[in-house]
């Protein structure tokens, strides 16, 4: 009997309710003393032989026949009207296939409706105003400068604090403010809070606009024939990228087909269809020919998304003891052009500490920059810093060592909900993290040859529970061979790889045998997209399900080919064996002898347990080198001692620690987005002024888990790793500065002009 | 006009105009899908080849350029299905996680180990300025790399 259950799902905070169904049989967590083969390894990627090769094929590499290419037109200024457009030039070109502007393209809403896929008024510099299609790209270029477009340039704002003003420029009709207003989150009461504390500090935190810059830009291949619609797509949700395709064009469901195979780099600005997507599409399906589009660096930096700025006025009373009494936060949170929903600034400040009397007021705002999107735990990211900068200055103004305040705010059960977790080894991170990061000796400020080193701390809370829908076949071939097949997608992380790992430990198979089959939708097996670090908690049990089904299958029919009751059958290194080994035979025998009959295992991953919470924690430590004369800051080495729940595969994991790391230190000390107030532009939407990290600044990192034994979260223990490595990086390197130079950091990047103008500004 | 060259050791000769980078003849022409775009101009590195066993961005050399020249690409680094002892470091270091920046990098990475086969860290470095990786933090590539260094 299927059962079918109501439950909630959550990705980066956003929670939807979801029905599950529920199989009849319950698959037990894997036990704390499990002895492995491959769970827990250090086990290569099964797909890395395709990648060091360059056999990989990407979206920008498919390559149809009577392909065209799509290029667009885009607003050189934040916000204009167009006046006139003349496309009739590039019309008329030889080898163009059709030009698109707003008067000829259907209104389909973008942005939630603030706008259309293409409009006369344009918000952000680098918005679409036109798309042409030609037979090669030249043509295309050629046709794109052949428009000539007559604008009425528009008042702008650029800055989320001038935005607020009643009397800014608007960025629509409605005002720049998100919903209307802030969302206010309390509880307690921070008054009487505040009225018992020993001591009350109030700073301002400011972080930057950041960009993605994934190697990959956005990019699709769209082809429109009789049968539907099928799209190649550089995303890390190939179903939602579906589902807003049928929606969009109101064909079902099963006349879209959504690729990626490969994909090279998703962090967040990957999980919707682009205005390129939807254009390419409707290019395909009036031209009847395949249609690409690719983004250049410079159009991926003006319009593909971006973390957004983030401004954190924070009050917070302690006890002399350390213990928080209050806090309230107010943030400004510029969420660019257009928005469908505002980044989690606050989300740390609910969810790290037990903070009796707590108020967070988060303000949308609206400016006429590049629309915000998720980046790698967007928020937690920004608001990391904010809290944990002012945790230290508690710290320090207490006589307290930083990591002692924390201890001393633990939170024993989730603090918004009361409710208590699956597992939580944050405690364990701190106190196994800063013993071997060495704490207690680095946290000395030394000074050498003009140079400062100190080192600092931070801690991390993210969701990463992972959840259903997530279905999965796992299917054993007549040669012996095994397939999984799921509709997920690989950005990276390794999907792949864990994936053929679980079964290749439950059938007790060598993981050269499972071929991982993903990244189209046609398999039909729904898997959520691949973001809010949940697709391991969220794929890995529907796959080991179906694993387990498989195997029950297999053994039933094992045992009437070894005449022996399936009780006593095991699954041994290839072979079907009985207890005793006296009756055995080969799997690819037993299934050779079946001959074109396939078992197909099913698995589904299974609702999150009621009443819990689950939720990954780190704590990182950054020991930094400032040198006082020129203001560079030197990221020495950082440990993250992370609690995500059982690993999986330790190489991978320790590559999403060592990765997230870096990314947070681009975001600590050199990535900023940076515009011109005077006229709204974008300075640097390139990677020559816009400073993403390179080898030079990567410091020695050491990865460490914790791994508390979790049999409540899902069937594997696993909870995710993709966003607590990047959460902390900036605010431990932060703190580590600020005690090397003696002043509080409060801005992001901290730049050798933050430091130095910091180190003047003391000296008067 | 024609130019003729040697593709992972065998002679290919396309038509290009003047304009034409070696990225677009590689992609467009020759169909190499192991020459990725990044940036097309010169930050990134995920369009790296080597041409006479020197690392260029293929997106800013004119395919004018290589005629007469040898041309090398990550997919002729492996022979006969064995891969390459810096492909295999890679492989055994997870070197690559989406795998976008990975040919470009492990192209430079040859070159600097072909021509200096025991790099400090700061040559290692210098050798990798050109390349940007946004998924590893470069860690994992630096160790494949130093894996090889052969020890004074």
């Amino acid at each position: 009997m299927v059962r079918v259950r109501k439950t909630r799902a959550e990705i980066e905070g956003r929670w939807r309710e979801e029905f599950v169904v529920e199989e009849e049989e319950k698959i037990s967590p894997w036990p704390a003393e499990a002895s492995f083969r491959y769970i827990g390894g250090r086990v290569k990627t099964v797909d890395g032989v395709a990648k060091v090769t360059g056999s990989a094929t990407y979206t920008v590499d498919v390559s149809l026949k009577g392909m065209l290419v799509g290029k667009f037109l885009r607003c050189p200024y934040p916000h204009a009207r167009i006046l006139r457009i003349d496309t009739s030039d590039a019309e008329r070109m030889k080898g163009v296939r059709g030009v698109f502007t707003f008067l000829n393209v259907p209104k389909i809403p973008w942005y939630g409706g603030l706008t259309n896929i293409l409009s006369d008024v344009l918000r952000f510099q680098g918005e679409e105003v036109a798309f042409v299609v030609a037979e090669d790209e030249g043509v295309a270029e050629d046709a794109v400068e052949a428009i000539t477009v007559e604008y009425e340039r528009l008042p702008f704002v650029v800055d989320p604090v001038e935005a607020m003003r009643e009397d800014a420029p608007k960025v629509h009709p409605d005002g720049n403010i998100f919903a209307g207003g802030p969302s206010k989150i309390s509880r307690g009461s921070i008054e009487q809070g505040f009225g018992e504390a020993d001591v009350v500090l109030e700073e301002t935190f400011r972080t930057s606009a950041v960009l993605h810059n994934s190697l990959e830009t956005h990019s699709a291949v769209a082809h429109w024939t009789s049968i539907g619609l099928t799209v190649w797509e550089s995303t890390q949700a190939i179903n939602n990228i579906r589902q807003r395709l049928s929606q969009i064009f109101s064909i079902p469901l099963s006349m879209v087909r959504v690729v990626c195979e490969y994909m090279g780099g998703g962090f967040g600005a990957k999980f919707d269809p682009g205005r390129h997507t939807i254009l390419a599409a409707l290019a395909s399906r009036m031209t009847g020919r395949p249609v690409k589009v690719y983004l250049s660096r410079t159009e991926e930096n003006l319009a593909a998304g971006c973390r957004a700025q983030s401004i954190q006025r924070v009050k917070a009373g302690f006890k002399r003891d350390g213990r928080i009494t209050a806090m309230r936060l107010e943030a400004i949170i510029n969420l660019g052009a257009y928005a469908e929903w505002v980044p989690l600034v606050g989300g740390p400040y609910r969810m790290l500490y037990q903070i009796p009397n707590l108020e967070t007021v988060e303000w949308g705002v609206f400016t006429n920059t590049t629309p915000h999107t998720a980046m790698r735990a967007p928020g937690f990211t920004e608001g990391t810093f904010g809290l944990e900068s002012i945790m230290d200055m508690a710290a320090e103004e207490l006589g307290i060592d930083p990591l002692e305040i924390r201890l001393r705010n633990y939170a024993e059960v989730e603090p918004e909900s009361g409710v208590r977790y699956t597992s939580k080894a944050l405690r364990d991170a701190y106190l196994i993290g800063a013993r071997e990061f060495g704490w207690e000796q680095a946290r000395s400020v030394r000074k050498e040859n003009g140079k400062v080193r100190a080192a600092g701390l931070a801690s991390v809370v993210w969701w990463g529970g992972g959840g259903p829908p997530a279905y999965a076949e796992v299917k054993l071939n007549m040669d012996g061979t095994i397939q999984v097949l799921t509709s997920t997608q690989d950005i990276g992380t390794g999907t792949r790889t864990v994936l053929a790992q679980i079964v290749a430990e439950e059938l007790s198979v060598p993981i050269e045998r499972v071929r991982v089959v993903i990244g189209d939708t046609s398999l039909e097996l729904f898997s959520p997209g691949s973001g809010g670090s949940g697709t391991l908690a969220s794929m890995g049990p529907a796959v080991r399900a179906a694993a387990i089904d498989a195997r029950n299958q297999l053994l039933d029919i094992a045992s009437q080919f070894l005449d022996a009751p399936p009780e006593i059958l095991e699954l041994r290194d290839g072979r079907i064996e009985t207890k005793e080994g006296e009756k055995s035979i080969r799997l690819e025998d037993l299934l050779r002898q079946l001959r074109d009959f396939a078992i197909v295992g099913r698995g589904a991953r299974g609702p999150n347990p009621d009443g819990y919470a689950v939720e990954t924690f780190a704590a990182q430590f950054a020991e930094v080198e400032v040198d006082v004369e020129t203001g560079a800051v030197r990221v020495l080495r950082v440990t993250s001692a992370h609690d995500s729940g059982r690993i999986i595969n330790k190489l991978t994991a320790e590559g999403q620690v060592i990765g997230g790391v870096v990314q947070g230190l681009g975001f600590a000390l050199l990535e900023q987005r940076a515009v011109d107030p005077a006229s709204g532009s974008i300075i640097n939407p390139n990677l020559f002024d816009y400073l993403l990290p390179t080898s030079f600044e990567a410091p020695e990192i050491m990865p460490v888990f914790v791994e508390p034994l979790d049999t409540r979260a899902n069937t594997l223990g696993a909870k995710g790793l993709g966003e607590p490595p990047i959460i902390g990086v900036a605010a431990a390197i932060a703190n580590a500065v600020s005690r090397a130079i003696d002043l509080r950091i409060t801005q992001l990047p901290i730049t050798p002009q933050t430091i130095l103008e910091a180190v003047k500004k003391a000296k008067k | 006009m024609r130019i003729k060259f040697k593709l992972d050791g065998e002679y290919v000769e396309v038509d290009a105009k003047h304009t034409d980078t070696l990225l677009k003849i590689l992609k467009d022409k020759l169909v190499v899908g192991s020459v990725h775009f990044g940036c097309g101009e010169g930050t990134c590195g995920a369009c790296i080849v080597l041409v006479n066993g020197r690392p260029r961005y293929s997106c800013l050399t004119l395919a004018g350029y290589v005629d007469g020249k040898e041309v090398t690409t990550v997919a002729g680094l492996a022979h006969d299905g064995e891969l390459s002892e810096i492909q295999k470091a890679f492989l055994e270091n997870d070197a690559a996680q989406c795998g976008y920046c990975t040919p470009g990098m492990i192209l430079t990475a040859k070159a600097l180990l072909d021509r200096n086969p025991s790099p400090t860290d700061e040559e290692i470095f210098d050798a990798l300025a050109g390349n940007l990786c946004r998924c590893t933090g470069y860690v994992p590539i630096i160790n494949a790399i130093k894996s090889l260094s052969k020890k004074r």
